[in-house]
Parts: C-alpha cells; structure tokens; sequence
C-alpha cells in the first residue's frame, strides 16, 4: 500500500461524499484507530457518510481499491471490534444520526445506525414507550453498534438483548449491495437473516436503517437495594431469586470495593461497609410487582441482607440508578487504567465462579472490582491497575485468561454482551470446536464472501477448514 | 428409506446418504414447500429426552426428537415453562423450531426464535455442530441457532437444542369482550394474546389473579372465565403475515374469501381455514394485497407454499449452499433460486 494508493482512495471518497466526507490526516488516524479496547490498529482512511447511498458509495470505493472496511459508531465497544486492522477504510456511522419515522401504534421505530441509544428513548417517552436495551454506555453508544454487537444492559435480563428488539435492518452488503433483512411483518419467507446479522460485529456488511421494537413503560416500578456481609450471600441470594420463580426487570450485583468508589463519587446512598449490594428492579402491574417485592425481600433476609430499602419514589429510584451507571466514571479515581471483562455463567454457578475470580486476582495481586448482571450470570470483572508499572499488563492478561476458562469450565460462554471482536477472537476455540467454527464462518463468508467486511474479527485464524492453523499474529496487535 | 434414531449413527447416515430428510411427528409436515420426491431419500429423526434441566437457571436442554408435551410435563413438574405453543403437542421440538412457527402468545412473549439459545446440528456432511451457548445470554460467535430455526432442514438436521424456561404464571385466563381489539391493545399492559375473528375479541391475561382482574375490568369483559377461542380448522390451512396494523383491514375481505380466520392483534399473524383449497388461494391474494404473504401450513396441494419467492433470494442461496452443497438436506422445502447466482 503506497502513500499514492491511499491519496486516490481518498480522492474518490471525498468526490462521493463531499469534500468533509473523508479524511486521512494523522489526527483523524489515530482517533480511529481503537474503540474503547485494548487493541490499536490503523486505518489508511476514515470517512464520514451521511445517506444510506454514501454508504454505500464507500463500501464500493473500498472494493475498487481492494481495500477492506471496518464500520464503527461511537466507538464504545470493548472488544476491539472497531478495531482498523489490514489498512482499512473507516466508515463512521455518527452522521446517520435520524429518528426516521415513530409508530406508538405499532410500536416500532426506524432509526440510522448513528442515533445514540439514549437519545431514541428520550424521543418516544412522551408516546409512554421506551427502546428496552440499555447498555451502560447508553448516553454515547449508537444503536448501529448495538446491533453489530448484539448488546445487553441491565434490563435485558427480563426484556432481553438487541435481537430481540430488532425487527428489520437495511444494510449494505460487502459488495456494495443493499438489501433488506427481516421485516415488519411478524414472519419473513425463508432463513432469519436478521437473526444472522444482529450480533455479527460488522462482518456482514453495514447496517443502514434499523427498525426497532419500543416497549410499553411499566405502569409500576420499583427499586430494592439489599445490601450483605458476604458476597456468598449475595451471590447466592440472586441464585434463590430466579430459583424462586421471580424474574426480575433488572438484577445488579455489585461488591465492596467498587460499591465504595460509587458511593464516594456520586453519592448514590449505598452503605460503604457492605461486602456486596443488590440493585433489585421489578416492574409490571401492581399485584405483581408487590409479590415481586415481596419475594425478592424474603429471600434476601433468607440469605442474610442486612438491609432491603426500596426506593420511596422516582428520585430516590433515579439515585440508585446513578450509583449503578456511574460505576466505570467511578474507578477512573482509583487507577488510571482498567480492564473490563465479560463472560456469562449458569446463574447456579454464580457463587462458585466468583470466588474463583477473585482468587485469581489475589494470585495476580490485582485489583479487582466486580459490578455485574447478576440475574444473567453476566460476570464484569474489572481488573484496575496503573499501566507504568512493570509487568502489570502480563498479570492483567494472565488474569483475564484465568478468569475466562473458569467461566467456561463452569459450563459458561466467553461474552455476554461486548462481542469477540478481536479481544476473545483467540479464546473461541476454548468453547467451539473446529467444525462449530468453520459452520460460523461459512455463514459469514457466505454474507461476505470477499471477506472484506471487518477482517480478522470474531473468528480465530484457521476457522475454515484447509485453512493454516495458529498462524503468526500480525504486528497490528 | 430407512429411519434413524441413535445419534452416533446419525452422522455416518447423513454423510453417506445422498438425499436426508428430518423427520419429526410429521404434524408440521405440510408447512412451506413440498419434499423434492427422491428415490434415494432416508429419512432420520433426532434422539429424544431431557438432557439436562436445573430449574434455577431457567433453561432445558433436550434432544430435538423430544415432543413438546413431554417437555410441557417435565417443566410443569417445577412450575415452569417454555413458551413454544404448538397447535399440536405431539410436535417435537426439533420439527417445530424447523418450521419457525411462533405460538400464540408471541405477542407477550416473543417469538419463537428467541427461546433458543444453544443448537447442536448434524450437517449436511455428517460432522455434529454446536452453536450458541447454554447461558441466557451470550454474544459468543455468529449467531447460527437463529438461521436454524425455520430453515425447515435445509441446514442440518438438529439433534438437540437448550431452551429459555419462565416461571408460569400464577393465573392465566381467557376472556371474551366485542371490545375493539385494537383498542384493547392498547389498554392492556403486556397481555399474553389478544385473538380476533372479526366479531368477538379473546383476551388471555396472566399473572397473579388481582392483575388478571383489574386487567380484564379495563377492558370490560365479563367476569366469567371465557374459553379460549377455537383455532381456525379445515383440510387446507395458512397463516398470514401482515402488519400488526394492517389486520383490521383484512377482516372484510377475508370473509369475502370464505375461509374461517382468526388474527393475533398486535403481532400481525392471521391464522385461516378452509374446506375449500380455492378460498385459500383467496386468502392468501387478499394477504398480498394488503403487503402481507400467506404461508401453506395444511392441505392445498395445488398452492405454492410461499407464493412469492424468498426475499434476498441469492444471498439466502449462498448461505443453504454453504452448508449444503449437493442440495441433499430437505430438497424442496424452500424454494430454490437456481437461475440468479
């Protein structure tokens, strides 16, 4: 790839989608050159296109060029799975940034892939709907990248996680191509191709337009913080929620030292001595909730809550909120960098596997904190360190791995909600078998068969049959 | 043709023969396409029987030969279900993830396809594949048990699945009102099924019974316990989907057509009957009309069983190839786009 290669690239950019639509100067590089993970890699160009015809435009100037195309929101993804790599063109969805159309009867919504999560709950609230996936990235992630990573938050546990709020996606396929997968109608003719995409960390092409589902707002609302002496307790009091036929709307966990950091940063009214806090959220209609409440406060005291509050109205509800999603500002007072990890558990291994990873951390002497969704088995160990120490990244790694292979010892999966990109792309094979894996990229190379679309993503070198096993790592990494 | 059930023979069967094709208790066999008649076809059913249920993760992993009865009796045991909702429960559930037919309370609770978390499959050259995973959450890999359910065997043949259980709720109940059931719709918080013929609205509430009460008096209805309404029945039978909106247009027309019908509000699905196959073929140019389509479940020989050709044809043609080269999975159940690639 020659300095002139790339100048033609962006020339033929820019005429397409105007003379701010692309650019290639190293600032622009640099700030695309990672998402929120750990790996860096380098784009050869970044632009910035405003139609689904743009996009469209850039994913044929890409082929032109025999170049690949990684495409990327707001860049809040954990895994890498934005992440430049094989001199790519960077197609940065934030200017398709429009409500398109709203339907309170039907309850859907069009929206571009750039519109932030948060900001299309906020424009159907006045209708009493709401957009249920709410990561705690909300107020910065694009629904574009929710739906290329599938992603959760904590109220997926009784709403579930993107897929199953995604009705139908326009996108651009690897050949420039466009198509529309899924429908509005309850059922399509043939495969589930919506199915297919959602989740597929843009390795299938481009997501243009995405109708939504919107959820009705609960009538009823509320919020229990139950807080314990032991994390046992805590633990095994979200095992006897769910064993108790109970569903919550949410089911947070939280231990001592991050529930601490919360409470010294925002004020949330979370006791500071507790070794572990339960944010509890059941909603629906009254008879309902208030068994829920009764439930969930039984088996708390069962299992040894020192105190069960409920949150007395909207504001106190709202504060305990905060303290949750405030968590990962929280720790940037305590080390200036961490590691966040994600992996799910049977929700009866919860206990177990948590004891596990915290011993890992005391072998590692690491700092560990552990805010999670619990009632998912959705495990967030959060390693937080300060990256000049000598030697610190190699324990953080080896941690993470220790941490992983519990996870799936214990009959669990590598993520819950971030995605493989290129962070878990290595660990596949710890949970699928080669033939599990060449099915995976059959799928995807029939979406994409140039292999264009984000390369190198998801899948481990060597996924497809007669191809080299265990083949060098790139120097990208 | 010979039948298989033991899953260590299954693969080397599926390897060798030149034409596979799944079988389950047939009661969804008439749905979509007919099997391409082949000499050479064997035919290969999947073990049966609960693998692995612990009623405190809220998930049941079965052999896909397992009917959806037996997992009815099996959940029901710990007070759980799983909300599939076959018409007939001598389905199994590998035949009725095949067909992607949802149930009839997919308006609360969602459709089939997001009950399944974990398939395991035996592809087209005979190699056993997993994919997914058993935990109620997991973004680990392309997302392959969703292509599964409702590829009617042309991906492989499943052998076993895990599944998303629920509490049951502690009442659930049927009423009927002349309420408007659009109106009810909107006046009701997350109910299990609004079902509609045109002339009476049946409601199913559940939950705990002061909700189911206070819901029902919302709506009007009378307090006795409704029966639920009957499934439209005939020898040739179709669904139609539309949009959710669309339905109560589609109520004259329909009966015009003469097929007995009843639509789920709020999802879009309109279940229709008939002794007539010509009143079938009716209803289903009464559902394109209205930009829906009309699936053949039942009957209807002389009809198509999508009447329209799949959407995204080339790349869906990609995707059944990759998986099955020789076309030897299911040949016939959908429809082929030879000519386009």
């Amino acid at each position: 790839m020659t300095i002139d290669d790339t100048r033609v690239l962006l020339a033929d950019l820019e005429s397409a989608l105007g003379p701010d639509g692309a650019r290639a100067e190293p600032l622009e590089l640099a700030l695309y050159s990672r998402d929120a993970g750990v790996a860096r890699g380098r784009a050869a160009v970044v632009c910035f296109p405003r139609s689904g015809d743009e996009v469209a435009a850039a994913v044929r100037i890409a082929a032109q060029h025999h170049r690949p195309f990684v495409t990327r929101g707001s860049g809040t993804g954990l895994a890498g799975g934005a992440t430049p790599v094989d001199d790519p063109v960077v197609i940065v969805t934030t200017r398709l940034n429009r409500v398109l159309e709203v339907d309170a009867d039907e309850r859907f919504a069009w929206v571009e892939p750039g519109v932030l999560n948060l900001d299309l709950t906020r424009e159907v609230a006045h209708l009493g709907l709401h957009y249920a996936p709410d990561p705690s990235s909300q107020q910065a992630c694009t629904i574009g990248g929710n739906v290329a990573t599938n992603a959760g938050g904590p109220h997926c546990l009784a709403s579930g996680v993107t897929a199953t709020h995604v009705l139908a996606i326009d996108v651009v396929l690897a050949d420039g191509s466009v198509a529309r997968l899924g429908g509005l109608e309850p059922d399509q003719a043939g495969y589930d191709l919506r199915g297919c995409f959602v989740g597929s960390e843009g390795t299938m092409g481009i997501a243009t337009r995405i109708a939504v589902k919107l959820t009705a707002d609960p009538p009823v609302v509320r919020t229990l913080l139950l807080d314990f002496t032991s994390i046992e307790d805590a633990a095994a009091t979200v095992s006897g929620i769910i064993a108790a036929g109970i569903v919550p709307a949410a089911l947070e966990m939280m231990d001592a030292e991050i529930t601490r950091a919360v409470e010294d940063y925002v004020g949330a009214g979370y006791p500071r001595d507790a070794a572990a806090v339960l944010l509890v959220e059941v909603d629906g209609l009254d008879g309902g909730v208030a068994h829920q409440v009764d439930s969930v406060s039984r088996v708390g005291l069962e299992h040894g809550a020192r105190t069960v509050r409920v949150a007395a109205d909207e504001a106190e509800r709202a504060l305990l909120w905060k303290g949750r999603k405030s968590a990962f500002g929280a720790i940037a007072r305590i080390a200036p960098d961490y590691y966040l990890h994600d992996a799910v558990v049977p929700r009866t291994k919860l206990v177990d596997v948590l004891r596990q990873v915290y011993a890992i951390a005391h072998e590692q002497q690491l700092t560990m904190m552990n805010v999670f969704h619990a009632g998912d088995g959705n495990l967030h160990p959060l390693i937080v360190f300060d990256a000049r120490e000598p030697g610190v990244w190699e324990r953080v790694h080896r941690a993470g791995d220790e941490i992983l292979a519990a996870c799936v010892a214990a009959g669990g999966v590598l993520s819950g909600e971030h995605g493989i990109g290129l962070e878990k792309r290595e660990a596949m094979p710890l949970i699928f078998s080669a033939d599990d894996l060449d099915a995976q990229a059959r799928l995807r190379d029939a979406f994409d068969p140039s292999g264009r679309a984000n390369p190198q993503k998801i899948l481990p070198r060597g996924s497809r049959c007669g191809e080299l096993q265990r083949v060098p790592e790139g120097a990208w990494i | 043709m010979v039948a298989v059930t033991a899953l260590d023979d299954l693969c080397e069967v599926v390897a060798e023969a030149p034409t596979v094709i799944p079988v389950g208790s047939r009661t969804h066999w008439e749905v979509g396409g007919p099997l391409t008649p082949r000499p050479d076809a064997v035919e290969v059913t999947a073990p049966d029987g609960v693998v692995v249920y612990d009623p405190a993760d809220l998930t049941v992993t079965v052999g896909a030969g397992t009917t959806c009865a037996e997992l009815t009796d099996v959940l029901g045991a710990a007070g759980q279900e799983c909300a599939l909702d076959p018409r007939d429960p001598a389905s199994t559930i590998g035949g009725l993830l095949a067909t992607g037919l949802s149930g009839h309370r997919r308006l609360g609770l969602g459709p089939l396809r997001d009950r399944v978390l974990e398939v395991r499959f035996v592809t087209a050259d005979g190699r056993v594949v997993k994919a997914g995973g058993p935990t109620v959450k997991n973004v680990s890999g392309f997302d392959l048990p969703r292509l599964l359910v409702g590829s009617l065997g042309t991906i492989g043949v499943l052998v076993q699945v895990t599944l998303r259980c629920q509490p049951r709720a502690a009442t659930a109940e049927w009423f009927s009102t002349t309420a408007d059931p659009f109106a009810a719709r909107r006046a009701l918080y997350r109910p299990s099924c609004i079902a509609w013929d045109g002339r009476t609205t049946y409601v199913l509430l559940e939950g705990v019974a002061a909700d189911v009460d206070a819901e029902r008096n919302r709506i009007g209805a009378p307090a006795e316990r409704g029966a639920p309404p009957t499934w439209p029945d005939g020898r040739h039978r179709g669904r139609i989907s539309v949009r959710p909106a669309a339905v109560w247009g589609l109520a004259d027309p329909l009966d015009a057509t003469g097929v007995r019908w009843l639509a789920e509000i709020g999802v879009g699905t309109v279940h229709v009957a008939t002794d007539d196959e010509r009143a079938l073929a009716r209803a289903r140019a009464t559902a394109e009309a209205a930009g829906g389509w009309l699936l053949r479940e039942a009957g209807a020989r002389g009809l198509d069983g999508f009447g329209r050709a799949l959407p995204n044809a080339r790349l869906a043609e990609r995707i059944r190839v990759a998986f099955d080269p020789t076309g030897k999975c299911a040949p016939g159940r959908l429809p082929r786009d030879d000519d386009d690639d």
